[in-house]
């Protein structure tokens, strides 16, 4: 058995977690696909068309595109932060400590670092899912031009595993289902205010934008969106590595506290 | 490999709390041993132990041959489990949940695919592969979670309160599934507080109390060395007045439960006894051999345990 602070080792069983929360997605996969559609697409029409018909056509805070174009990219990030957040805590939570599914598949021969990493691979892919078809709809919608846009499919599974890892942390802390609300209130809905989904982080006052542009969605944001606008985004490798000392920071420290929470 | 599971010495504590305090037992292979105890004995952290999600504070663990927890994993190939709450996957079909159980073990679906009329008969749910989780009884779930816990052939199985919740033709038909089993040579480890459950199943039986293992042996042995013979149960509203009173030298030991007074008594003494009771026509009595609850009680003490 690993001791609590171990590094997490990875087996192949952990797919074997991976294959059943893929068979249960996939009992559901139209009606979850759509529900994880509706709700972006409202944002991106209704302040696109909306909020964007009250700006010019082309601003250059915005990157000289038009407002829905701007926030098309924006939504994509957001989205697959949701997605990656609900599985890793709803879903997460009820398969560890409501169903006990964790507590049947550790009875065979899975270690709970299998459990966790299945679980993250899983909430991550589910999360790509989800950003892909807002991808899909808005290159049909004609606001994504550069085949550029193709680098952002991995970058929006990078931040799956980020959003995916934290939300393994919070599962790992939660006593109820209630608990999740203080995350979202706290540190999910901040981030997509002030992480440049809506506008760009530049907009706000110095101070605010110093913490902000340190968030992980920020740091997503500023990847994802210049792919889908055609360009290479700005101090790439610095994003990319943020994005990855959280996604793999954060999955440790969840490890530990599952295992904290679990192997007693 | 003399023993399938040894356990030596184990001892366990939770914030400060020891809740198993040195428990040590041999499970031969094609033994049913039975772990009884109140709740909160520590029989579901011995379980646990044993299969290597908890790691003791001391004492050593061998199972199947391997070491525990350091290799429990490799262990757990051959263990089958049954465990105290229903874990079956809600969302998928009765064949769909061995399926994937399957896969856990490394298992391909081709195989358990192939296995699984032979466990749905076993289980009493042929035909049921594709019935959704909803539509089972209680008792069938249960069924199923012994079909689950043999998909990969295991030569031992640990059931922590198998018939916890069911009603007695479901609580039969496991037990007359659990006897298959042992014929077929497998090992079980169970955990009851049901006395009738443990003196039909298990050769032997270890009661556990406040983490410590006070008396074992097999269920015949275990009564005749703990407890007087014979039981003459007394009910009525003078029951424990004449226990107090008059009692006492007719019987080797009375325990007055409320309005019932429990006489242990050796077999040339219930002729007198129930003679002597004749002359309360307001007490009601009951005449029966000790058996395993006795010893349970006498052990453990009847006060409540949450």
């Amino acid at each position: 058995m690993h001791g609590l602070y171990a590094l997490p080792s990875f087996s192949w069983r952990a797919i074997a977690v991976w294959r059943r929360n893929f068979l249960v997605w996939r009992k559901l996969a139209i009606p979850s696909v759509l529900g994880n559609l509706a709700d972006p697409m409202i944002y991106l029409f209704g302040l696109g068309y909306g909020l964007g018909s009250l700006l010019p056509a082309s601003l250059a805070a915005l990157g000289g595109v038009s407002y829905i174009v701007f926030l098309a990219s924006g939504t994509v990030c957001a989205s697959t932060m949701n997605a990656a957040s609900f599985e890793a805590l709803y879903s997460g939570f009820s398969r560890m400590h409501v169903q006990k599914t964790w507590e049947a598949i550790l009875n065979a021969p899975v270690a709970l670092d299998d459990v966790l990493a299945g679980e993250w691979l899983w909430a991550a892919s589910k999360a790509t899912l989800s950003g892909l078809a807002i991808m899909l709809v808005i290159a049909a919608l004609g606001f994504v031009s550069s085949p550029l846009a193709l680098w952002a499919i991995p970058l929006v599974f990078l931040t799956g595993l980020s959003f995916a890892a934290l939300g393994l942390i919070v599962t790992a802390l939660a006593p109820s289902y209630d608990f999740f609300m203080y995350y979202f209130t706290l540190f999910l809905t901040p981030m997509v205010l002030l992480c440049g989904v809506f506008f760009p982080v530049e907009q706000l006052p110095s101070a605010l934008q110093s913490v902000a542009s340190q968030l992980p969605l920020a740091h997503a944001v500023r990847l994802v969106r210049p792919l889908l606008l055609g360009e290479w985004p700005a101090d790439a490798g610095f994003h990319l590595a943020a994005l990855l000392i959280t996604a793999l920071a954060a999955y440790w420290l969840a490890l530990m506290l599952t295992r904290r929470r679990l192997l007693k | 490999m003399t023993s399938v599971l040894s356990v030596s010495g184990l001892r366990k504590s939770y914030a400060g709390r020891e809740v198993v305090s040195g428990v040590s037992f041999t499970l031969a292979p094609g033994q049913c041993y039975g772990l009884l105890g109140p709740n909160g004995a520590g029989k579901t952290t011995t379980l646990r132990c044993c299969l290597g999600l908890s790691a003791p504070d001391s004492g050593v663990i061998e199972l199947l041959g391997e070491p525990v927890p350091a290799r429990a994993r490799e262990a757990r190939m051959k263990v089958g489990v049954v465990p105290q709450f229903d874990n079956l996957d809600p969302d998928f079909s009765v064949a769909e949940n061995l399926r994937v159980f399957g896969r856990y073990f490394g298992i391909s679906d081709a195989e358990t695919r192939r296995r699984i009329p032979d466990l749905l008969d076993f289980a009493g749910l042929a035909g049921k592969e594709d019935a959704r989780l909803a539509t089972l009884s209680g008792g069938m779930k249960r069924r199923l979670t012994l079909a689950r816990a043999l998909v990969n052939d295991p030569d031992l199985l640990l059931l922590d309160e198998p018939t916890t919740g069911l009603d007695p033709q479901a609580r039969h038909l496991i037990w007359e599934r659990l006897k298959r089993l042992l014929q077929q040579g497998k090992t079980i480890l169970l955990t009851t507080h049901f006395m009738d459950e443990a003196e039909r199943l298990c050769h032997r039986l270890a009661i556990l109390d406040a983490g410590r293992i006070v008396a074992d042996g097999p269920p015949r042995e275990l009564i005749a060395a703990n407890i007087e013979p014979q039981v003459v149960e007394i009910y009525g509203e003078d029951a424990a007045n004449w226990a107090r009173e008059v009692g006492q030298p007719l019987a080797r030991r009375i325990e007055v439960s409320g309005e019932t007074a429990f006489c242990y008594v050796a077999a040339e003494q219930v002729i007198p006894l129930l003679d002597h009771l004749g002359g309360y026509p307001a007490l009601r009595t009951l005449h029966r051999p000790a058996n395993l609850e006795d010893v349970f009680l006498k052990l453990t003490g009847r006060e409540l345990r949450d």
